[in-house]
């Protein structure tokens, strides 16, 4: 059978603020804008999940939407939606820009897919900006 | 090279059901994609050819002719049509027309059009089923 790639598009709301503790206050207010705002601030997030593999004969698919459905929803949006990205483990050490939640989301999605090999994650912050990570 | 990208529209309605299976097993599968009647989608198709851009006319190819294309060979084919049902890669093949499978078979029905076209060949399909749902199909054997 053929390869292809299916994908699949979810939401997910989340808050953040970019502040690197490295960088003074001035640094951070220079580098970040308002995005380094104290309080924070949020998004809608969309993430893009494409999945390659063989369209399985039986099943004319490549993944069980319902599986990988499910796959997001416990590795990542049961995680990150409706939360502050700041007090996620994850970014304890690393400044939660859309960058680095990517390939966040590109790691913790790999571990967890129940078939087919993750061809990419899109992260798009909002409509007018976004960012890929294919494992590289 | 250059990527050109043309998007097109189809309704069709389809099923899943796998014919060696029992009705169990189809609805456990498949859910409700596995009702007998069947049920609709607002299809995007995506077709990119890539290419060199013509000196004289700076086109990959033309985009009239690459909308005439995918009339022709996709759209005449699949639009207002029960996939299952009327379109013969799936009705006589037992082919499941799975989002996957739509891209592919939409593939072969514009590859041969598409490569005689000269300089472009055809790169990526993309079928939506929904805005949140959709397959990609890249030639790959």
């Amino acid at each position: 059978m053929a390869t292809a790639y299916f994908g699949r598009r979810y939401t997910l709301s989340a808050s953040h603020r970019l502040h690197a503790d490295s960088l003074s206050n001035e640094e951070n207010r220079a580098t970040y804008g308002k995005c380094n705002n104290p309080h924070g601030h949020g998004h809608n997030y969309v993430v893009e999940v494409l999945v390659g593999g063989e369209v399985d004969g039986e099943t004319g698919m490549v993944v069980n939407m319902a599986s990988l459905d499910a796959t997001v929803q416990t590795a990542v949006l049961d995680r990150f939606d409706h939360t502050n990205l700041n007090f996620d483990p994850l970014f304890v050490n690393q400044v939660p820009t859309t960058e680095n939640l990517t390939k966040a989301v590109f790691d913790v999605l790999k571990e967890a897919l129940p078939a087919g090999k993750l061809e990419y994650v899109r992260v798009e912050e909002t409509e007018n900006n976004f960012f890929q990570y294919q494992g590289q | 090279m250059i990527e050109l990208t043309r998007r097109a529209t189809f309704s069709a309605s389809h099923y899943y059901w796998n014919e060696a299976w029992s009705q169990e097993k189809n609805e456990a599968v498949f859910g409700r994609c596995a009702r007998r009647n069947g049920h609709g989608h607002n299809y995007t198709l995506e077709v990119t050819v890539a290419g060199e851009a013509d000196p004289v006319t700076g086109f990959v190819v033309d985009l009239k002719w690459l909308k005439d294309v995918i009339e022709h060979e996709v759209l005449a084919a699949y639009d207002h049509r029960h996939l299952n049902l009327e379109v013969p890669e799936f009705s006589e093949q037992k082919l499941i027309p799975t989002t996957e499978n739509i891209a592919i078979s939409a593939w072969k029905r514009l590859e041969l059009a598409v490569s005689k076209a000269g300089g472009a060949r055809l790169s990526r399909l993309r079928v939506y089923e929904t805005p949140e749902i959709f397959a990609e199909y890249r030639g790959e054997k």
